[in-house]
């Protein structure tokens, strides 16, 4: 598995062809790219911060794919997270999984982004016509993590 | 025993502090935060939706403690 939190920018193009290089075992590559909108709960947002808990990121990442690989037979997991200032439209957010077959890849995907969303130690901060606003934590990403519990 | 406190995101700016050292005798996670909660300088360690992590993992508040441990409060996370 690959954990990367960055300040650079990335190309999910780029990344999504890295999964199956050289590797022709993959059947099946699903990914999500999350990106910066220019709105959030009715405002406009020009921008925005990301605060994270160095150290602890990379080990709540690692844990999650580590949980990823043992649900499910994949033959490659990605997790790429930026950090800092990010500007509307940029990827901020980037999950991928290789598997044989697409079931595994697409279940392991939607996994580890609903664990990423509640348990990586990730704040976001916009910039708004009303200043600067921590984004605040919504009910709907804990129900959607819940459905992965036993 | 000596623990070392961190802050994030709205909770140190709020509290003024990335993070501090506390010197006591705390059995949990919680018997810091209370320490900490009865001065008003730290009255978000009282939200209901505050999360914690000891060592850097996420833990409950019933979390026991041993000297030397890091211990880390803030808002709901909102990466992705």
């Amino acid at each position: 598995m690959a954990i990367r939190v960055q300040v650079e920018a990335f190309d999910p193009g780029a990344e999504v062809n890295a999964m199956h290089a050289a590797n022709v075992g993959v059947g099946a590559v699903v990914s999500f790219v999350g990106y910066v909108r220019d709105f959030n709960d009715g405002r406009d947002v020009s921008g925005m911060f990301l605060e994270h808990y160095s150290g602890m990121t990379e080990k709540a990442l690692t844990k999650i794919a580590v949980e990823a690989e043992q649900r499910w037979p994949l033959l490659k997991l990605e997790v790429l997270h930026r950090i800092g200032a990010l500007e509307p439209g940029e990827p901020i957010v980037f999950v991928a999984a290789a598997s044989a077959h697409r079931q595994a890849a697409f279940d392991a995907c939607a996994f580890v982004m609903d664990y990423l969303k509640t348990r990586a130690p990730f704040w976001k901060k916009e910039n708004t016509p009303q200043g600067p606003l921590w984004v605040e934590g919504r009910e709907s990403d804990q129900v959607s993590a819940g459905r992965w519990e036993e | 025993m000596s623990i070392n406190v961190l802050f994030f995101a709205r909770y140190s700016e709020a509290i003024g502090l990335d993070s501090l050292e506390m010197e006591g005798d705390f059995a949990t996670v919680d018997a810091v935060r209370q320490a900490l909660a009865v001065d008003p300088g730290f009255e978000v360690l009282n939200e209901t939706s505050l999360m914690c992590a000891r060592n850097q993992e996420l833990c409950g508040l019933d979390e026991p403690l041993q000297a030397g441990d890091e211990v880390a409060f803030f808002p709901p996370v909102t990466g992705g």
